[in-house]
C-alpha cells in the first residue's frame, strides 16, 4: 500500500515531464491528486474507524506475506498516516489551485509581474513534474520506517521543491532558492550525523537504524549517544521545520515561491520535517529520555514563537508575515510535542489545523497578489471593496489561524495551554500566552489594514478571482472550522494512537 | 593496515587545511575531490579484509566524488566564467588558525564522547574537523561554487564519521543517501548557472535583497 | 676509547659539514645540465677567506664583529649535543632539545644585531625578514621536537633518536611523517634554501639571509659560511634520525649509514631546489605556517593517542 502511494506520483511525475500537452498534464495532476487522496483516505478510515490490521501492542505493521517477520522499508504507523492524510488532502487542494493558476499564468505571463519584474516562468512541465515528485517524496517521508530512508526522503523533498520555488525566474526567487537549498541541505547533513549517532547508540544492542528495531531495543541504547543523536536530528530536521535560530530560509522561500508552492511548503513540507523530529523524540521517549528531548523541544518552540512574534511586528510583506506565522505554529507544535501526553495530541491536532488553514491563506494571498500585484502591505488597501469574496476568505483565514473559536487551531492551542498549566509550567504558559497575544495583535493590524483600509486611489475595477482558485481555500477553512466544533471519532482515534505512539512511556 | 589508514587520516586533515587557504576555485574543487577519494579509500584499509560489496561501494563513491563531482563543478566554473580568485570574508591565516583550533577542539571532543573505539586513531576528530572546515567554506566564502564545495566537504566529514562508528547501513539506504548528494550537487550546479546568468557573477553576497532588516523599497 | 670515539664523531661532523652544500650544488648542476662548481668548493672558499684581512666600516662597533663569531660558536655548541649516527654527542644532556632551539635563536639574535649595527637600510630589511620568518619557523621547530619527545618519551635528542626504531614508524607513522615534513620545511627556510630564499641571489631586495652578510668579509664571512653549513648539517641530521631510525651494534656501520642518509637528504634538498621556483616573499610565511601546522598536528596526534 505504502509503496503504491509512493510510486503513483512518481510515475505520473515522470509522465508529466514527457507530456507535451498542457491541458493533458493538468488533468494528469488532478487525477493523480484525487487517486492519491482517495487511496489515502480509504487507508486512514480503515485504520481509524475499524483499526484494520492494527495491533495495539506493537503498533501498526504491514508485513508482506512472503517475508514473514521482516521489517518493512515503508509502511504506515499512526503518526505517519496522520501526516500522510494531511499532505494528501493539501495536495489535492493545491492541485486544483495549481491547474487554474497555471492556466492563468499561461494566458498572460507578463502581466503578473510584480514590482516591475517580468516573470519568465519555468517550463510548466518541470513545475508539474516536480510537484508530483515532491508529493512522492513527502509520502515516502510519512511512510519511511528506517531512519536512513527517512533522511533520504526529507532531503529529496528539499531538492524537488527547489525548482518549484524558482518557478518565477527572477533574481529574488533565485536568492530564496539558493538560501533554501544550501541551508536546508547543510541542516539535513547534520541530521545524517544524528542518524549515525543513533546507529552508534544502538551498536551494542544491535538495534540498527530501523524504527521498529530502535523502539524494540530502546532500553539498551546508550543514553549519552542517544542524546547527541537527538540534538543533531533536532537541529537537522528543525532547520527544515523552520524552528527559530535555524529558520532564516523560511520567510524568503515562502514569500518568493508561487502561492501554491508556498502553501505546500508551509502546510505539508514543514509537517514532514516535524515528523522527522517526532521520530527522534519517539525513540528518545522509548528510551526514557523524554525529559531531555521534551526540554529541548519546548525551549526551541518558545524561541520560535518569540522570534516569529517579534518579526511579525512591523512586517511589510504579507507573504513574509504568513511565513512567520508558520514559524510561530511550528514553535507551538514543538512546545506541544515537548510536553507530551495530551499536549502532544494538541500538537498533532494543531499540525492538521495549521496545514489546512495556512495552505488556504497562501492560496488567498496568491489571489491578493493577483489583484494588487504587490506583496507590500502598505500598497494593499481596501480589499473588501475590490473583491468581497477574497476579502471574506482573507479575514476568515486570519481568524482561523490566530485560533479564534471555532477553529481547530483554537482547540489545539487551548489543549497545549491547559497541559502547560496542569503540569505546573507557569513560565512556559505565560510566555506562550503573551506572545500569542502579540502575534494576534500584529496580524490583526495587518489584516484589518489590508481589508478595510482606504486605498490611495480608487481601484479602476473590481477583481473577480477564478472559481477554481477560491474553492480549495474555502473548503479548507470550512474543514478547520468544523474541526473546532467536533473532531470526528476516526480522526480522534488516529490522533490518539499517534500521540500514544510518539509519547511512548509518558 | 592501520598505518595506511592513519596516514590517510593525516592526508584528510591536511587537505582540510589546504582548502581553508586555497586561493583558486579550481584547486579548491580538486582538493575536495582528493579528500573524497581519500575518504572513499578509508573503508578498504580499515576493514582489513575487503569483501566484494565494500569494494564495489568504495569504487562507486570514489568515482562519484573523485570524478563526477569535480567534473560537474569545474564545468559550472567554466560555464559561469568564475575564474577569479576566491575572496574569503576572513583572511587565510585566520581561516587556517580556525581550522587548526577546530581540530584541537575535535580532538578534545572526540576523546570525551563515549563512542565505540575504532582501531584507527583520530578518525573521529578528523571527521569533526572536516565537517567544521565545510562550514567554514560555506560561511566565509563568497562564491556560490565554494559553498557547494563546502557542502561536499561536510558530506565527506559525515561519511568519515559514519565509517568511524561502524554504523552499517543497508545498501539501499546508502545508495539513497548518495543519490541525494548527487542530485543536490546537480541542482546546486543548475542554480549556480542561473545565478551567474541573472547577476553576471556568482558572488552570493549579492543575494541579500530578502531580509527583514534592510529597509529597502523591495521589502 | 669511548672518549676517542666521541671526539672522532664530533670532528667528523665539523669536517664533513661543508660537504653538504657542495652535494646540493652538484645535484642542482646535474638537474640543470651544467658542469657546476666542484663539490669541495666551500672548503676552498673557506680557506681563501680565512687568509684575507677583514675591512670594517667606521660606523660599526664590536657588535658587528661579535655577530659571526657568536653565530659560529652557537652552531658548534649545537653540534656538540647533536647525536651522530645514533650515538649521543659529547655534550648531550637531558632536555638538550630545548638547548638547541635556544642556541639557534641566540645565533639568529646575534646575526640580526650585527646586521642592524651596520646602519644599512638593506641589512635592516634583511634583519626584519629574518625575524619575521623566525616567528613561524621557531615554533614549528619547537613543536616538531616536542612531538618527537612525546613519541619516544625521552627528553634528550640522543634519547629520542636512540629509541626511535623502525617499529615506531609502524606505531606512529602519521606523527613521524608530519614531523619529517615540518622539519624539512623548517630546514629549507632556516638555511635559506630555494622556496623560501635563494642562496645564490645577487639582488639585495630579494635577499633574506644573504643580505645580512653583505658587509662581512674575510675570516668573518668564513665564520658565517661555515656556521651556515653546520646549521644545514644539524637539520639534516635531525631529519636523518627521524626518517631512518636504524641501529646496529657496530658504530662503523651506523656511522656509514648515517653519512649516506645525510648525503641523501642533501640530494633531496638539491632536487627540491631544482624542481621549485622561489616563492614570492609574501608567500613565504604561508609555507612556514604550513610547517608550523604539520608540527602542531603531529603534536596533537601524539598527545591524543
Amino acid at each position: 500500500m505504502a509503496v503504491v502511494l509512493i510510486v503513483l506520483p512518481l510515475l505520473s511525475g515522470a509522465a508529466a515531464f514527457l507530456l507535451r500537452d498542457d491541458a493533458a498534464r493538468r488533468r494528469l495532476l488532478l487525477w493523480t491528486a484525487w487517486l492519491h487522496f482517495l487511496l489515502t483516505a480509504g487507508r486512514i478510515l480503515a485504520y481509524g474507524r475499524w483499526g484494520w490490521a492494527y495491533s495495539v501492542a506493537e503498533g501498526f505493521r504491514e508485513t508482506p506475506f512472503w517475508l514473514p517477520g521482516a521489517w518493512e522499508w515503508f509502511s504506515f504507523d499512526a503518526p505517519g498516516l496522520l501526516f500522510l492524510g494531511v499532505t494528501s488532502l493539501l495536495f489535492l487542494g493545491a492541485a486544483h489551485y495549481a491547474a487554474a493558476y497555471l492556466a492563468e499564468e499561461k494566458r498572460d505571463p507578463g502581466e503578473k509581474g510584480e514590482n516591475g519584474f517580468i516573470f519568465n516562468n519555468a517550463p510548466e512541465a518541470v513545475f508539474t513534474g516536480c510537484l508530483l515528485l515532491f508529493l512522492s517524496a513527502m509520502t515516502a517521508v510519512a511512510a519511511a520506517r528506517h531512519l536512513g530512508l527517512l533522511w533520504a526522503a526529507v532531503e529529496a523533498t528539499t531538492l524537488l521543491s527547489a525548482p518549484l520555488i524558482y518557478f518565477h525566474r527572477h533574481k529574488r526567487s533565485l536568492e530564496a532558492t539558493w538560501k533554501y537549498l544550501l541551508i536546508c541541505s547543510v541542516g539535513i547533513a547534520l541530521a545524517l550525523m544524528g542518524n549515525l549517532f543513533m546507529g552508534a547508540a544502538g551498536l551494542r544492542g544491535g538495534a540498527g537504524l530501523h524504527l521498529d528495531g530502535l523502539l524494540a531495543g530502546a532500553a539498551g541504547l546508550d543514553s549519552q549517544l542517544l542524546k547527541a543523536a537527538f540534538i543533531f536530528l533536532f537541529v537537522g530536521y528543525g532547520t527544515k521545520m523552520g524552528l527559530a535560530p535555524f529558520h532564516t530560509w523560511l520567510p524568503d522561500a515562502h514569500s518568493e515561491a508561487p502561492a501554491v508552492v508556498s502553501a505546500l511548503l508551509s502546510g505539508a513540507l514543514l509537517n514532514c520535517a516535524f515528523l522527522g523530529v517526532l521520530r527522534a523524540a519517539q525513540v528518545c521517549g522509548a528510551a526514557g529520555l523524554a525529559d531531555f528531548s521534551g526540554g529541548i523541544l519546548v525551549l526551541f518552540g518558545l524561541a520560535s514563537l518569540v522570534t516569529a512574534a517579534l518579526f511579525m511586528l512591523g512586517q511589510r510583506d504579507y507573504k513574509r508575515m504568513l511565513a512567520y506565522s508558520s514559524i510561530e505554529h511550528m514553535g507551538i507544535l514543538a512546545i506541544g510535542a515537548g510536553m507530551g501526553g495530551r499536549a502532544l495530541y494538541g500538537a498533532l491536532l494543531g499540525a492538521v489545523g495549521h496545514s489546512l488553514t495556512k495552505a488556504g491563506l497562501f492560496f488567498v494571498s496568491g489571489l491578493v497578489l493577483a489583484a494588487y500585484r504587490t506583496k507590500q502591505i502598505k500598497d494593499v488597501k481596501g480589499l473588501l471593496r475590490r473583491s468581497p469574496a477574497v476579502a471574506a476568505l482573507w479575514l476568515a483565514g486570519f481568524l482561523l489561524i490566530t485560533g479564534t473559536p471555532p477553529s481547530g487551531i483554537f482547540l489545539a492551542k487551548f489543549v497545549i495551554l491547559k497541559e502547560a498549566v496542569a503540569g505546573g509550567r507557569w513560565a512556559v504558559a505565560g510566555v506562550y500566552l503573551f506572545f500569542l497575544a502579540v502575534v494576534f495583535a500584529a496580524m490583526a493590524k495587518i489584516f484589518i489594514e489590508t481589508t478595510f483600509g482606504e486605498p490611495a486611489q480608487e481601484p479602476e475595477r473590481g477583481f473577480e478571482p477564478p472559481r477554481a482558485m477560491v474553492r480549495p481555500a474555502l473548503v479548507f477553512f470550512v474543514l478547520v472550522a468544523a474541526l473546532g466544533l467536533c473532531v470526528p471519532s476516526w480522526l480522534d482515534a488516529v490522533l490518539n494512537l499517534a500521540a500514544g505512539a510518539i509519547g511512548g512511556a509518558r | 593496515m592501520n598505518t595506511f589508514a592513519e596516514l590517510t587520516i593525516v592526508l584528510i586533515i591536511l587537505l582540510n587545511m589546504a582548502m581553508s587557504v586555497s586561493g583558486s576555485l579550481a584547486s579548491c574543487i580538486r582538493l575536495a575531490a582528493a579528500q573524497g577519494v581519500a575518504a572513499g579509500l578509508l573503508p578498504l584499509m580499515a576493514a582489513g579484509g575487503a569483501h566484494g560489496r565494500a569494494v564495489a561501494f568504495a569504487a562507486f563513491i570514489i568515482a562519484l566524488k573523485g570524478l563526477v563531482f569535480p567534473w560537474l563543478m569545474l564545468r559550472a566554473r567554466e560555464l559561469t566564467g568564475a575564474r577569479k580568485e576566491i575572496d574569503p570574508l576572513i583572511g587565510y591565516p585566520a581561516s587556517i588558525t580556525l581550522c587548526l583550533a577546530a581540530f584541537a577542539a575535535s580532538a578534545w571532543l572526540g576523546s570525551r564522547l563515549p563512542l565505540p573505539q575504532s582501531g584507527v586513531a583520530y578518525i573521529i576528530p578528523a571527521s569533526l574537523a572536516t565537517i567544521f572546515t565545510g562550514f567554514l567554506l560555506i560561511t566565509t566564502r563568497v562564491k556560490a561554487i565554494t559553498q557547494v564545495v563546502g557542502y561536499l566537504v561536510v558530506e565527506n566529514g559525515v561519511y568519515i564519521f559514519g565509517l568511524a562508528l561502524f554504523v552499517e547501513q543497508p545498501l539501499m539506504v546508502e545508495l539513497a543517501i548518495l543519490l541525494d548528494v548527487f542530485v543536490a550537487v546537480f541542482v546546486m550546479g543548475i542554480a549556480i548557472f542561473h545565478i551567474s546568468r541573472e547577476f553576471d557573477h556568482i558572488d552570493t553576497d549579492a543575494l541579500s535583497q530578502l531580509s527583514d532588516w534592510r529597509r529597502g523599497e523591495e521589502g | 676509547m669511548e672518549t676517542l670515539e666521541t671526539a672522532t664523531r664530533f670532528a667528523a661532523a665539523l669536517l664533513l659539514a661543508p660537504l653538504l652544500p657542495g652535494i646540493v650544488n652538484r645535484v642542482k648542476a646535474l638537474f640543470a645540465g651544467r658542469k657546476g662548481r666542484p663539490t669541495l668548493q666551500l672548503y676552498y672558499d673557506l680557506a681563501k677567506l680565512a687568509r684575507k684581512v677583514p675591512v670594517y666600516s667606521r660606523t660599526t662597533t664590536w657588535v658587528f664583529k661579535a655577530g659571526p663569531a657568536a653565530g659560529l660558536a652557537a652552531a658548534v655548541c649545537a653540534l656538540g649535543v647533536l647525536p651522530f649516527g645514533g650515538r649521543p654527542g659529547p655534550l648531550a644532556f637531558e632536555g638538550d632539545f630545548l638547548f638547541i632551539i635556544g642556541l639557534l635563536a641566540f645565533s639568529r639574535f646575534m646575526t640580526v644585531l650585527a646586521a642592524l649595527d651596520t646602519g644599512s637600510a638593506f641589512e635592516g630589511m634583511g634583519a626584519s625578514r629574518e625575524a619575521q620568518f623566525a616567528v613561524f619557523s621557531e615554533p614549528a621547530f619547537f613543536l616538531s621536537l616536542a612531538a618527537l619527545s612525546r613519541v619516544t618519551g625521552e627528553f634528550s635528542l640522543a634519547g629520542m633518536f636512540l629509541s626511535l626504531t623502525p617499529d615506531s614508524w609502524r606505531a606512529a607513522a602519521p606523527v613521524l611523517a608530519l614531523v619529517t615534513a615540518a622539519l624539512f620545511i623548517v630546514m629549507l627556510a632556516e638555511n635559506c634554501r630555494v622556496p623560501a630564499d635563494d642562496p645564490d641571489t645577487h639582488l639585495e631586495l630579494t635577499m633574506i639571509h644573504e643580505v645580512m652578510a653583505l658587509d662581512h668579509g674575510g675570516p668573518e664571512l668564513a665564520y658565517i659560511l661555515y656556521g651556515a653549513s653546520l646549521k644545514l648539517w644539524l637539520f639534516a641530521a635531525l631529519i636523518a634520525a627521524a626518517v631512518l631510525p636504524r641501529h646496529s651494534g657496530s658504530w662503523l656501520y651506523d656511522g656509514a649509514f648515517f653519512l649516506a642518509a645525510m648525503g641523501g637528504i642533501a640530494a633531496a634538498v638539491g632536487i627540491a631546489e631544482s624542481a621549485m621556483a622561489r616563492l614570492r616573499m609574501l608567500k613565504v610565511p604561508y609555507m612556514l605556517m604550513g610547517g608550523l601546522i604539520f608540527a602542531a598536528l603531529a603534536l596533537l596526534f601524539q598527545t591524543g593517542r
